[in-house]
């Protein structure tokens, strides 16, 4: 379990100084797939650094199962880093890449040697051990990169953007096999990315951070459904954004009228809104056609453009006070009667299923 | 046919000639050098005849072995301190954030590269005498400490661009994987530096092998490398031994040369 307790990082000094990590406080549990998520320049690879100990925290602390580790040098961390641009020893063949971290630690040149073996068929890379690292592939690289931070077996796995160089299919088929390697090594990892699709399908958990804060974290399900803020509605997926007031509350859910008309039943954000103007996030699949201006219907638009996408179609309403609503329907063969360009329709969105966001 | 378009040097009128006659003026000296080192006869202008006896003459002549003695070693010697040196001197003005000051500390490392050199001879000369005044030690390692000085900033420079060109995440990756600073130097750096550390030696190797000035000025009584026994010959009789001693450090520089130029090889 890694608890790092408000930590801040403030490069530089006077008026150059910049803040990279703002207060930021969160818990990464054991054997969990946790993502730092977020663009570029909002501080997670900051934190990861400071977790692997090539930075020290300005203030707060980082402790590894109770034991406080902001005083430890990288060396003495149990914790290994797959860099963004793998960073293998050129001088050295695969199999002493991956050996380099036990032999660091003294082991017996048996275990070494066993320990390799291992890793090569973990990452079934085996036939290319006694390979130059300049003579393999980049998804090759990757692997090795892999294989060697993995050997020592660290309590915590750190990884940097480790995809971000490698193309669509084998990204695709790297996304997996991380996966399956934190399944069967039981060890915590640690992933930054600034790819959300790559987030979702592979985290546990995923902290969204933005301008060197985190701003929610939760289970892939939680953020992309129940988005806390603006920013994480909008960084993750589309999302619709509707304004309006508290017009009640009723249990975990809030009743909002919106300014465009019509009312909302949506849920509550964790940590109260700030006022009683606020905004509500409306995922496009989440929304549906029914006749405009009826009982059921939750707002009314016109449909301003169709776009098919093959196993969706997207269309793109104007509500009735100009504000854009985008709805995406899946292209099941039994689907009822389409919007077409021009018509006036109402959107129904069940209750609950929206969600109020703090800001 | 595509032509790249704009100016093209090779295309301008006069360009092979002025070429030729550029190889021609540095090299024909050379060769002539070269070829009067195997003259049968005394003279360095009239070709009497191939032979070996310059080399044989010069390789029974004591003097010549003392100072080609005194060069291999103060050459060796000089280029191990300087390089030493240069290595410490690039880490740490390559390893570490910008700082204010680094143009200054980059033009005093090479200053001698900057300094006339006769000026750095002086200079030297000036300094030895008040420390020979004071500790009344009139040796030979005056010469050694000059060498060793002059060649650092010849050792730096290779050094310093292999360093500077060198991922930085490699060392943190090392250490990332348990080993301590000394043992990430020793098992990344160091190898990865090798190169550099190899170049800049033969660099100062040669420099050291081939100074004249600051030897000269700085040299005990009766103290002589190889270039100032040749210096001082040319004052006296002239004959082809001259040629064959720099036909020989001809030979080393140029096989220096050679392995500097595959070692850059393998490292592309």
């Amino acid at each position: 379990m890694i608890e790092i307790d408000s930590v801040s990082k403030v490069f530089g000094s006077g008026a150059t100084a910049f803040t990279a990590l703002n207060d930021v406080s969160v818990t990464i549990r054991e054997n969990e797939f946790f993502t730092l998520l977020g663009p570029s320049g909002c501080g997670k690879t900051t934190l990861l650094r400071t977790i692997a100990g090539f930075n020290a925290p300005s203030s707060g602390s980082v402790r590894l199962d109770g034991e406080d580790l902001v005083a430890l040098p990288p060396y003495k961390r149990p914790v290994n880093t797959v860099f963004q641009n793998y960073a293998l020893f050129p001088h050295m063949t695969v199999a002493e890449n991956i050996g380099f971290g036990l032999d660091m630690l003294n082991r017996p040149k048996s275990e070494i040697k066993a320990t390799v073996a291992e890793m090569l068929e973990l990452v079934q890379m085996t036939p290319m051990a006694d390979r130059r690292t300049s003579e393999i592939s980049g998804g090759q690289q990757q692997r090795v990169a892999l294989a060697r931070a993995l050997a020592p077996r660290p309590k915590v796995l750190l990884l940097d953007e480790p995809l971000s160089a490698l193309d669509y299919k084998l990204r695709k088929g790297m996304q997996v096999e991380l996966k399956r390697l934190q399944n069967e090594t039981g060890i915590t990892f640690v992933f930054v990315t600034h790819d959300q699709e790559e987030a979702l399908s592979m985290s546990d958990r995923i902290a969204v951070m933005s301008n060197s804060r985190i701003l929610q974290v939760g289970s892939p399900h939680d953020i992309y459904d129940h988005p806390a803020e603006r920013f994480v509605a909008e960084f993750i997926g589309e999302t619709n954004f509707l304004t309006g007031k508290i017009a009640g509350q009723e249990g975990e859910t809030l009743r909002v009228a919106l300014d465009v008309g019509g009312e909302i039943i949506a849920r509550q954000p964790p940590g109260d809104p700030a006022g009683q103007a606020v905004t509500v996030a409306v995922r496009p699949e989440h929304a549906h056609f029914c006749a405009p201006d009826s009982a059921e219907a939750t707002v009314t638009g016109e449909v301003s453009n169709v776009v098919y996408l093959g196993t969706d179609t997207h269309f793109h309403l104007v509500l009735s006070d100009g504000t854009p609503f985008a709805l995406r329907l899946q292209n099941t063969p039994e689907r009822a009667a389409d919007a077409k360009l021009g018509d006036r329709v109402g959107i129904r969105v069940a209750p609950g299923v929206a969600q109020v966001l703090r800001d | 046919m595509a032509e790249p378009k704009g100016f093209n040097v090779k295309k301008q009128h006069g360009f092979t000639t002025i070429a030729v006659l550029c190889f021609l003026l540095l090299y024909t000296p050379i060769i002539l050098l070269v070829l009067y080192s195997f003259n049968a006869g005394t003279s360095i202008a009239i070709w009497e005849g191939f032979s070996w006896r310059w080399y044989i003459s010069t390789w029974g002549n004591e003097q010549v072995k003392e100072a080609a003695l005194l060069s291999l070693w103060l050459a060796i010697v000089s280029s191990a301190v300087a390089t030493s040196v240069a290595v410490l001197a690039a880490l740490a003005t390559t390893r570490r954030a910008p700082y204010k000051g680094q143009t200054v500390v980059f033009a005093i490392i090479n200053q001698p590269l900057m300094v006339p050199e006769i000026v750095t001879a002086v200079a030297l000369l000036i300094f030895f005498a008040l420390i020979k005044n004071y500790t009344g030690y009139t040796g030979g390692a005056y010469l050694f400490i000059a060498h060793s000085a002059f060649c650092v900033p010849f050792a730096y420079m290779p050094i310093r661009a292999r360093l500077q060109g060198m991922d930085l995440t490699l060392e943190q990756a090392a250490s990332d994987l348990y080993g301590t600073p000394l043992r990430v130097f020793r098992k990344v750096t160091l190898p990865l530096l090798w190169p550099g550390i190899l170049a800049g030696a033969m660099l100062a190797f040669v420099i050291s092998l081939d100074d004249v000035v600051i030897t000269e000025f700085v040299k005990a009584a009766g103290q002589d490398t190889l270039p100032t026994y040749m210096l001082g010959q040319l004052r006296r009789v002239v004959t082809p031994e001259v040629n064959a001693i720099s036909t020989v450090l001809l030979a080393i520089s140029v096989t220096m040369v050679i392995v500097y130029f595959i070692l850059n090889q393998r490292k592309n």
